[in-house]
């Protein structure tokens, strides 16, 4: 288990680093000038010892290796640099946006896993019934829907039609910010958590019955049926234990995909955190925010992909045998 | 009616429902989606489907002439993934373990990003636009199809007939050409026709966030973002159909590729 663990971390720290230099290579080719985008509508007015003094003061005016090397050693010591559009440290963006994405990953994350393993589960004990073909048709068609394209449907029923939830942002619009209760931030999030979950549960879901089908396919299941069980009990006894852990698994695995709903369902409900973020850094060319949030989320999926790892390895126990074996 | 003629006749529908998105850009010219001060705002009629926008053009016309150009950056893109895929998926198959555990490792490298975040990264570098969609799209995509085809070719590898070609003293190249490449083209359509329903969602969304496609090609992901500043405004029509069509023509090369998968797949040839 630990020279798994280390493999992993190895594979991980070499990973890391080439991340790094690959996306600060193409950081720094793009045709986007970083200056122009950071003064704005104001270039004419800004005199060419201007230009230099902000190329300076950013540091933009040494050659790429040079930057890449100072950037890379202040980011060693934890220093990930100056967010140009946010004014702030790129490390505190991060962290504050990061806390507002994950309260609406998280809530989207275990209500989807939720929803797509009792959904999967239920379709894989009805295997070819209409119970099972409406669940498949239902999650090739999500498979199939743009994240952002089922927001604005949210928005259009359940906040411009219905008026039950508010149409975007992370608080109340005029409140103050010591004002703002969790209650608030909750009854912001919902639609936007909603329409992540509505969306994650086809994975899931699909997963989850294809190994139902396979598990109810064997030799113990059939003599269990020759035993007399059926229905729950004959799912809580064989099935339950041998599907969870894939369902586990696959949704730890998914981070990857988590992100980039959240992006968009971000945009769409102009919620404030990290997709957001990446979006504005990307259309504005803040470089040192796009480099932290590559590198950051390469992180986070890289911890659920190991978490998926251990899970697997911990709960399984043919696994753990196989290994030792 | 067997399963096998069911199949045939699904596949043969979504391949005219794209057909006919495709030929029906092509005949609509401009005067369709001219300004008309006149119809603006109109909710979906006869005379204008799926209604008219806020510079009176026809909501209709502009949807598939956007889906046409969202198929067309799909068809570059899923093209150009397959082809690197293909490549990828042979070189780690037969050039050794080195090349094998490289191409593993760039696998490990692209699919530990966000493919969101990387594109977004990947069309900044590019400075946005078509170029930038259709290189982040197709840089991204590949690893899944270069598994498959990795993993075909470590079987054909060791088939007896490719075994007892070897032994004839027939070369390298000699192998590839007649016997792993004839072998994998069913396998390459398939994957080529599946890649693209991600290709078309994720060109739609980059241009939907504002880093892809300018606003001078109307593509889907342009039209609904533009449609976003009027949704609370109740203009409903503007959002709806455009995305709705948008998840049909997915879902069609979904069934599509789907569909070719089973009937290339011998061991579903007699269902």
């Amino acid at each position: 288990m630990i020279a798994f663990l280390c493999k992993k971390l190895l594979r991980f720290a070499t990973l890391l680093i080439a991340l790094c230099v690959l996306s600060f290579w193409l950081v720094s080719y793009s045709p986007l000038d970083p200056i122009q985008a950071y003064v704005g509508a104001d270039m004419t007015r800004v005199s060419l010892e201007q230009r230099e003094a902000i190329a300076e003061y950013w540091g933009l005016n040494k050659p790429p290796v040079e930057r890449f090397l100072h950037w890379g050693s202040a980011l060693v010591q934890g220093d990930m640099g100056t967010s140009m559009i946010f004014r702030r440290p790129v490390a505190d963006v991060i962290g504050e946006r990061f806390m507002a994405s994950l309260a609406l990953m998280s809530m989207a994350w275990l209500f989807s896993g939720i929803l797509g393993f009792v959904l999967g589960a239920i379709a894989g004990m009805k295997q070819d019934t209409w119970v099972d073909r409406l669940m498949k048709w239902y999650c090739f068609t999500l498979a199939s829907t743009p994240t952002f394209w089922l927001g604005m449907l949210m928005v259009i029923v359940f906040a411009v039609w219905l008026g039950w939830f508010p149409v975007g942002l992370g608080v109340p619009a005029g409140v103050l910010a010591e004002q703002v209760t969790l209650a608030d931030r909750l009854y912001h999030l919902i639609l936007p958590a909603l329409t992540l979950s509505i969306l994650g549960v086809a994975n899931v879901a699909l997963h989850t019955r294809q190994k139902l089908v396979d598990i109810l396919a064997s030799d113990y299941v059939l003599f269990a049926r020759a035993r007399g069980e059926k229905g729950f009990l004959l799912f809580w006894r064989h099935g339950l234990r041998n599907v969870a852990i894939p369902a586990i698994t696959i949704q730890f695995a998914s981070f990857s995909e988590l992100i980039g709903g959240t992006v968009l369902a971000e945009q769409v409900f102009s919620y404030p955190g990290l997709g957001q973020a990446t979006v504005q850094a990307g259309l504005r060319s803040d470089l040192p925010l796009l480099l932290g949030i590559v590198i950051c989320s390469a992180l986070f999926v890289f911890i659920g992909n190991l978490v998926a790892d251990i899970i697997y390895r911990l709960v399984d126990p043919r696994i753990r045998k196989g290994e030792s074996a | 009616m067997n399963r096998r003629q069911k199949t045939l006749i699904t596949t043969v529908c979504a391949a005219l429902l794209l057909i006919g998105v495709i030929a029906s850009a092509l005949l609509i010219g401009d005067e369709w989606i001219a300004t008309n001060f006149e119809i603006k705002n109109e909710p979906p009629s006869l005379a204008h489907p799926f209604g008219t926008d806020w510079l009176g053009r026809d909501m209709l016309a502009r949807t598939v002439k956007g889906l046409s150009v969202s198929i067309g950056v799909g068809v570059i893109a899923a093209t150009a993934s397959a082809v690197i895929a293909l490549i990828l998926g042979m070189l780690a198959a037969t050039m050794g373990k080195a090349v094998d555990n490289a191409i593993s490792w760039l696998i490990d490298l692209l699919l530990g990003v966000p493919h969101l975040v990387a594109l977004i990264l990947i069309s900044f570098t590019l400075g946005g636009g078509l170029k930038g969609v259709v290189v982040g799209i197709a840089l991204t995509h590949w690893p899944s199809l270069a598994r498959v085809i990795r993993a075909e070719v470590m079987q054909l590898r060791s088939a007896e007939y490719v075994l007892i070609s070897r032994k004839l003293g027939k070369s390298r190249w000699w192998i590839a050409s007649r016997h792993i490449l004839p072998h994998m083209i069913p396998q390459l359509l398939v994957g080529f026709v599946l890649l693209f329903p991600h290709a078309i969602l994720h060109e739609a969304s980059i241009s939907f966030l504002g880093l892809g496609l300018s606003p001078h090609q109307p593509a889907i992901g342009i039209i609904l973002s533009e449609s976003m500043r009027y949704l609370t405004s109740g203009m409903w029509w503007l959002a709806f159909f455009p995305g709705i069509s948008l998840l049909m023509i997915v879902r069609a090369f979904d069934i599509l590729g789907e569909n070719l998968r089973k009937l290339t797949d011998p061991h579903s040839a007699h269902q």
